[in-house]
């Protein structure tokens, strides 16, 4: 086929990609609202326990709760739209902007942690493959599983009382620079680099008996560049696609590991609107990090899309 | 495979010999805390404060694990917040298999467009960041255990579904089930006859994984004081309350951690001999959800 002959395929695609995705966003608009609305009075949320009588009254006329659900739902939609989820309750200011600020530290962490775990996992996932059943395959593997067993929270402890109160190589929190990024990325990254670990191990499996890397060496083609360009290149569709769903799983998954390193990112700013009752903030934090979600799921698609013709002919 | 070679596939497998030990030490905790703890677990000593682990308090009492920063034994508090674990995980994973299931086998049955209907809703299920989802409406309602069932179980419902629906997509088209319904037996009971039986094995399989993915999001949450309240021992709780102490009183958070570690990997262990003696297609599903 030739390239010009994708093109209505890859737009239809993308199009029911991107319906796809508005869908996901109003659910997740409805979703929010649901939880907030149906929950009990969202104005006691709003007014706190030590609010007066009047108080409520105002807050309640003033926000709109006094209407019914359905027109209340339809504000909230249209300003939702134009990026207003309202006024943080704690820090009095536009919720979307708070959000924002904090979004590049949080990012900065999801890669950091990604480099890390496909730096290490990726080795170790090819030499567990080609060293099937030794001790170093036994090893890896068992790491891995205890990799993915590991509580984020205990390892961020482990690792704050190892490498900042014994050996003092990093702070304990704050900091600048590369240190204070690699702890919150190596806690992060442990479980997709296990998880990354054990999926590349299975997918070289499945590649190494195949025919085309016996022809290769036939060929005579050094060992290394049969397993790095022949083996790797055929295993690395689900590699490539665990990783960027790992991704994602990063980005929502910081807010534990930011808790634990206190660090300055989207996850410790919902943990601070739940514990402050910022329902304003926390519908903003909620609705950015989904967004952000589904456009990098969008991203992942695309690349999918591009990386395997199959996709792009289903 | 017939079911005795199952058993000795999995009993038969050291990591799942190591796992259900660990595992009914585990249940025996949970099932009789006060038996096992050799003191109240919310037994205030200002005394007995940051007791190390081996050793005797101030009050002249011996503690094997130590002394919290209210002199709390920390042992007593590790066994009593087993049933916490066991409780939230178990109770999570039989609503959230109830739920998943039902949908999975409406879907899979049904088709069309309820198919689709629950398909999609799963889809939006797997697109929300799960912990920020948890968070949310734990602000909301506020933490006790009853909410964290509730949240852990109906956010973790898609799984169910999606498994269900793909074997149950599977079993319907096989003969006996068109011969049970040429014979005119109902749908309900053909579902609980011929379906059910035939999905329990992939079912069973994700709902071991699903035990210690619950057990883990509930530490998280009280970890965050977001989980059970702090009258009542849970092993998340007293990591939170131990990472204040971290750098002089490391025993406060390291039996807490200990615990939860073993327990997610015991029966982790036993998920994937399970995995292997039951349901060997299983392989690419993944272990315990992240947290």
């Amino acid at each position: 086929m030739r390239p010009l002959c994708y093109v209505p395929l890859v737009l239809g695609y993308l199009s029911r990609r991107l319906a796809w995705a508005v869908v996901l966003l109003f659910g997740i608009t409805l979703a929010v609202f649901l939880v907030v609305h149906l929950s009990g009075d969202p104005t006691a949320l709003y007014v706190g326990p030590e609010g007066t009588r009047q108080d409520y009254e105002i807050v309640r006329a003033a926000l709109g709760f006094d209407r019914p659900l359905a027109e209340q739902y339809g504000r909230f939609l249209v300003r939702a739209v134009q990026g207003d989820f309202g006024r943080s309750l704690r820090h009095q200011q536009p919720t979307l902007p708070l959000v924002l600020t904090r979004f590049p530290a949080t990012l900065k962490l999801a890669l950091a942690a990604m480099a890390l775990a496909v730096a290490v996992a990726l080795p170790l996932g090819i030499l567990s493959a080609l060293r099937r059943n030794s001790p170093l395959d036994t090893v890896a593997m068992t790491l891995a599983l205890a990799g993915q067993c590991m509580p984020t929270f205990w390892l961020g402890i482990l690792l704050i009382l190892v490498f900042a109160v014994q050996l003092r190589w990093v702070p304990v929190y704050g900091g600048e620079g590369l240190a204070s990024l690699a702890l919150p990325a190596l806690t992060l990254g442990v479980w997709a680099m296990a998880r990354t670990a054990r999926i590349t191990r299975s997918s070289m499996l499945e590649v190494l008996p195949q025919d085309f890397l016996r022809t290769a060496r036939a060929k005579g083609i050094a060992e290394r560049h049969v397993i790095l360009r022949h083996a790797l290149r055929n295993g690395a569709i689900p590699i490539v696609t665990a990783i960027g769903l790992e991704l994602g799983n990063l980005l929502g998954g910081a807010v534990i590991t930011e808790a634990v390193f206190a660090y300055p990112g989207v996850g410790r700013l919902a943990v601070e609107a739940v514990v402050n009752k910022d329902v304003p903030l926390l519908q903003a934090v909620v609705f950015s990090v989904a967004a952000s979600l589904i456009l990098l799921n969008g991203v992942i698609d695309v690349l999918y899309m591009l990386l395997d013709p199959r996709v792009r002919l289903a | 495979m017939p079911s005795g070679r199952r058993t000795r596939a999995l009993i038969g497998s050291p990591g799942a010999g190591l796992g259900l030990a660990a595992v009914a030490l585990v249940a025996l905790c949970a099932l009789s805390p006060g038996l096992l703890a050799p003191a109240d677990p919310n037994e205030q000593r200002l005394l007995a404060r940051f007791t190390p682990p081996i050793a005797r308090t101030a009050d002249g009492e011996f503690t094997v694990l130590g002394t919290d920063q209210l002199g709390r034994d920390i042992l007593s508090r590790v066994i009593h917040g087993a049933r916490t674990s066991v409780l939230i995980g178990m109770s999570a994973v039989l609503l959230a298999g109830s739920v998943g299931t039902s949908l999975g086998l409406t879907a899979g049955i049904r088709g069309g467009v309820a198919d689709q209907l629950i398909m999609r809703l799963a889809d939006m299920q797997f697109a929300f960041p799960f912990i920020l989802l948890a968070i949310t409406i734990i602000g909301v309602l506020g933490p006790s255990i009853r909410n964290i069932i509730l949240v852990v179980g109906l956010s973790s419902w898609a799984t169910y579904a999606r498994v269900v629906r793909a074997e149950t997509l599977a079993v319907r088209e096989r003969t006996y089930v068109d011969a049970a319904r040429s014979l005119g037996m109902s749908l309900p009971r053909i579902v609980v006859r011929h379906i059910l039986p035939n999905v329990s094995a992939s079912l069973i399989v994700v709902a071991t994984f699903g035990v210690a993915g619950a057990i883990l999001t509930e530490a998280g949450l009280s970890f965050l004081g977001l989980g059970v309240p702090l009258a009542i021992p849970s092993w998340g709780g007293m990591l939170a309350e131990g990472r204040q102490f971290v750098d002089t009183r490391y025993w406060l958070a390291l039996s807490p951690g200990v615990a939860l570690f073993v327990t997610v990997m015991a029966i982790n262990l036993i998920g994937d001999a399970l995995r292997d003696a039951l349901d060997p297609y299983l392989q690419t599903r993944g272990t315990v959800d992240r947290f």
